[in-house]
């Protein structure tokens, strides 16, 4: 069982993992991998607790109800699963500010919480305007060969890309 | 399927996911950006070799009638806007929406506390404009729930098996590469 206690799998065994796991979701719970929603749904249970149920009257939560659903829960138990995969592998760390950023920007805490957050909003907002994430599009769609999860996909590197470049390129 | 039991099943297999994503490097700030600025390929090896291994067993069992597929509906407009802002936000956080649940589970503060919820923020911006965006810019260049078979007008398999080939044959360059 030392596998399980190894700090880094080859990618192909992971990508392999996923794959399989994804025939699961389908088998079973007749649903695709994907995160995105879940933190749309968040967000409207938040603004229920701050404004009330009117907030389930808006166009946008009749369409992605304020609940906890299948995907709500699997992206709380992917907090446990890496939470368990580090501490096994002693690869679990409290940590502000990741090495690459700090070689270029600094270890200032704060700078980084801030550009994070900045990061998030926009990974939020593009993420419900294009309709899913990396995994709902990037994985779930484009094994569907679904044409919007092709495009999806695409631009999410296309723009990663790009900022990547402008970020530790330009600014950096 | 029970809700009950549909949360249950959501939780074991979250576990599994966060466990894989964990192990292969990418709860990690540093691995998205190596991705990001071409420099490590990680991120795109567990992605291109999760659809290849998906893509077999989900249409070998829809092929059998065990399941239905759903693939996404959308439009020129939706996906490939909402793609480019994922993307910027992608390079400026350095997770997205799955790996940063893993990167909280992995202890980073920037993720918690920062990332997550700026996500949280985001989505809830954009469903505040979404009566705004929902019949412009959103049904630009409509798609519908097209596929790649249906746009190229064959069965499902003569589209899974070339790809197949040729996805293993990406990631058999980009080894020879020495991506």
């Amino acid at each position: 069982m030392d596998w399980l206690y190894q700090v880094r799998w080859s990618p192909y065994a992971v990508g392999i993992g996923i794959g399989v796991l994804s025939w699961f979701t389908w088998l079973i719970s007749k649903k695709a991998i994907g995160c995105s929603t879940s933190f749309a749904r968040t967000a409207g249970m938040i603004e229920k607790l701050i404004r009330g149920k009117q907030v389930e009257d808006e166009p946008y939560y009749q369409e992605v109800k304020p609940t906890i659903d299948w995907q709500w829960m699997l992206v709380v138990g992917m907090v446990v699963g890496a939470l368990i995969s580090s501490l096994l592998s002693g690869d679990f760390s409290w940590q502000w500010v990741p090495t690459r950023w700090a070689a270029a920007f600094g270890t200032n805490p704060l700078n980084r919480t801030l550009v994070a957050l900045v990061g998030g909003v926009l990974l939020g907002f593009g993420a419900r305007w294009a309709g899913g994430c990396t995994s709902g599009h990037g994985i779930s769609g484009t094994m569907q060969l679904a044409v919007s999860s092709w495009i999806s996909s695409i631009c999410f590197f296309v723009g990663g890309i790009a900022m990547a470049q402008i970020l530790f390129g330009l600014i950096a | 399927m029970k809700t009950r039991s549909s949360l249950i099943w959501g939780f074991l297999f979250g576990i599994i996911f966060g466990f894989l994503l964990q192990k292969g490097g990418v709860t990690k700030y540093d691995v998205i950006l190596g991705q990001l600025l071409l420099e490590d390929f990680t991120v795109l090896k567990i992605m291109l070799s999760a659809v290849v291994t998906g893509m077999i067993g989900i249409h070998l069992m829809q092929s059998l009638g065990w399941i239905q597929l759903n693939p996404k509906s959308g439009s020129w407009g939706k996906n490939a806007i909402g793609g480019l802002i994922f993307g910027l936000g992608f390079a400026v956080l350095g997770y997205c929406p799955g790996t940063i649940a893993g990167a909280v589970g992995n202890g980073y503060l920037d993720a918690l506390v920062g990332g997550l919820v700026g996500i949280i923020v985001g989505s809830g911006l954009f469903a505040s404009l979404y009566p705004r965006l929902k019949d412009g810019i959103l049904k630009k260049g409509d798609l519908g729930n097209l596929t790649l078979p249906r746009l190229l007008k064959v069965n499902d398999w003569v589209v899974v098996l070339p790809l197949f080939a040729l996805l293993i044959l990406l990631l058999y360059l980009m080894e020879q590469a020495g991506l």
